[in-house]
């Protein structure tokens, strides 16, 4: 594998709050290779996000990164005063956030802001910025760019939002793209085309990605590697195809056992039993154990740390051949 | 071309201007007010094609004067006619009102700017000033001001400003607070936007609109503090007309020529009602949708 372009190791944010200490993020550890997508995946409050703010330094007030390290083109984002950090936002590594609307200056030309970028960060003339601005307009698929940068926000439908938000994104030539759920907030047909539009621009600009979504059938479609996450940590991680085809953590199964499935209509949908642990109240051992159906006597205890179980493809669990065994017994993904 | 960059088609986008150009005529307070400040407006500007006499020239063999053809309002106890000075008086006052209502709107804005968006020991700093200030009565401080600057419309600026801008720092801080946690300040952090940048660019054009609408408020404000200083003898000088300064030289003769106070009196009632009715509609149609 050659040189990855982010590095992430045993990264931890801590949250402090009245009653006590938090670590939504904990040792989290991931490879990111130049033009690669990995995608994060996990429940609501599984530190997906949390991860993400940590790495361009805009964590909430009140969390911090207490250890690890996240090494991005030599420069390690943990550690780096706020005046690097803010020369590696935008020009090397951009955001695409998960509500269009929200996220854009609702009082402000959309062209402006698209322009915002080269003109601020890339020092070009007021014109040149503009053309730039049309430019990227045209390369995310926005039509009548002319007529459309004069427009504001409110004035565009959800999906040209978006296509505007990655437009900013891409404004100052980034060579990371982190996307926070940016179809979420989307119709599914618009959804569609906002992935295959990444796809796209990930082949033509040579951009790599960091794709969160709790949503398997995203990821699977724009993603090489993923890294499953759970109540902070990674459980799982390795190519998207054998992750998903071989899961080797419980609850990478029961996430890929609950999305329905067309072919094989049943009565009701699998979920999974009980509810994401409080952060403040971790139960002891493998953070999964009191809602897996493999938990034995010896996940109650000790650390999880992952263990490779083929080339390229880790896991958190120690029973992960109860998995093999389930997959074996049923496929998870029935289409070829 | 692959189908992501295919193009999509939407619903046509309609200018932003365009649409505040189609709606502003259908807020009936907002047209009402603009018309009746229109007017008083367009009546000072031109004072003298309105106006044939002089507002300072005495007449002192025609004083206290009941309407007629020549004097449609009457005269004063100096034979100056009362329409005249009326006109000239809105020249004085609604030029230092608008002026008077740009420095704290300025000042206030700034502030309330980078106390709002630099917690901390800058926002503990000017709300202590802003306490400071608050803790005084209104007048009481305009007066004590201008009292110590002495009279004239340079010091009036001076108290106003220093007393009027702490109503645009709350507004505006407490704006800034709210736009500051919304995604797409969050957003211009991701860009890598300075702070300046994202102060002057993203966060001033979010928070304006709510001391835009304070400030025609204010200005009515500041008219009842300038014709309240014309009476109590410290605003402008005479002989120049001033509302303030007819309403007090009237009142020696309230019980014989009521009209003398009550005609000033009414204009700056008027003025007044138009201000708060462009406030009224300006909160409308600036409101974000």
């Amino acid at each position: 594998m050659t040189e990855p372009l982010l590095e992430v190791r045993d990264l931890s944010v801590e949250l402090s709050l009245e009653h006590g200490v938090l670590r939504p993020v904990d040792a989290v550890s991931f490879d990111l290779a130049s033009g690669e997508a990995l995608g994060l995946v996990g429940e609501s409050g599984s530190g997906k996000t949390m991860t993400l703010r940590a790495l361009i330094g805009l964590l909430p007030r009140t969390a911090r990164i207490v250890g690890g390290s996240a090494v991005f083109d030599g420069v390690d984002l943990a550690s780096v005063g706020e005046d690097e950090l803010r020369n590696v936002r935008g020009r090397g590594i951009a955001m695409v956030f998960q509500e269009p609307m929200t996220a854009l200056n609702p009082v402000m030309k959309v062209g402006d802001q698209i322009a915002e970028g080269p003109l601020v960060r890339l020092g070009l003339s007021r014109g040149a910025a503009r053309e730039r601005a049309l430019e990227l307009m045209r390369t995310v698929g926005i039509p009548d760019p002319k007529r459309r940068a004069d427009a504001y926000p409110h004035e565009l439908s959800g999906g040209l939002r978006q296509r505007v938000m990655i437009a900013i994104a891409l404004s100052g030539e980034p060579r990371l793209l982190l996307c926070d759920e940016p179809t979420t907030a989307l119709d599914v047909t618009i959804q569609d085309q906002i992935l295959a539009l990444l796809t796209h621009l990930r082949h033509e600009l040579h951009v790599s990605v960091v794709f969160v979504s709790h949503d398997l059938a995203v990821i699977a479609e724009t993603c090489q590697r993923v890294a499953v996450m759970y109540a902070g940590q990674v459980v799982e991680t390795g190519p998207v195809e054998t992750v998903f085809r071989d899961p080797r953590h419980p609850y990478t199964l029961s996430l890929l056992r609950s999305v329905p499935d067309f072919e094989v209509v049943r009565e009701t949908l699998a979920t999974i039993p009980g509810s994401p642990p409080d952060l403040a109240q971790l139960p002891p051992g493998c953070r999964f154990h009191p809602r897996c159906r493999f938990s034995q006597e010896d996940c109650r205890t000790g650390d999880f740390p992952l263990q490779a179980v083929g080339s390229d493809h880790a896991t958190a669990c120690i029973h992960s051949d109860a998995c093999a065994l389930d997959v074996a017994r049923e496929p998870v993904i029935s289409r070829g | 071309m692959s189908t992501a960059a295919a193009t999509v088609v939407e619903a046509p986008a309609v200018s932003h201007r365009q649409r505040f150009r189609d709606r502003w005529y259908r807020n009936t307070s907002f047209v009402a007010g603009a018309s009746i400040l229109g007017v008083i407006v367009l009546l000072a500007i031109l004072a003298p094609l309105v106006t044939w006499h002089d507002p300072v020239q005495q007449d002192l063999l025609n004083t206290l004067q009941g309407s007629s053809w020549d004097h449609p309002l009457g005269t004063d106890d100096l034979g100056r006619d009362i329409w005249t000075r009326l006109v000239y008086g809105a020249r004085t006052d609604l030029r230092i009102a608008f002026l008077a209502v740009v420095f704290p709107f300025i000042l206030g804005t700034f502030a309330g700017l980078i106390s709002g968006y630099f917690t901390g020991r800058t926002d503990s700093v000017v709300n202590w000033l802003v306490n400071v200030v608050v803790a005084f009565p209104f007048y009481v401080l305009i007066i004590a001001l201008v009292f110590v600057l002495g009279p004239g419309s340079r010091n009036i600026y001076i108290a106003i400003t220093i007393v009027g801008w702490v109503s645009y720092t709350r507004i505006v801080r407490g704006e800034v607070l709210v736009q500051k946690r919304q995604e797409y300040v969050l957003a211009a952090h991701a860009a890598g936007l300075s702070n300046t940048r994202i102060l002057g660019r993203h966060l001033l054009p979010n928070v304006i609109t709510q001391g835009v609408v304070f400030a025609m408020s204010d200005i009515v404000l500041d008219i009842l503090a300038i014709v309240t200083l014309g009476y109590l003898g410290m605003g402008v000088q005479p002989p120049t007309a001033d509302w303030g300064r007819m309403i007090a030289d009237g009142q020696t003769y309230l019980t014989t020529n009521w009209q003398l106070s009550t005609i000033p009196g009414i204009a700056v009632v008027i003025t007044a009602l138009a201000l708060s009715l462009i406030a009224d509609g300006l909160a409308d149609l600036l409101r974000p949708e």
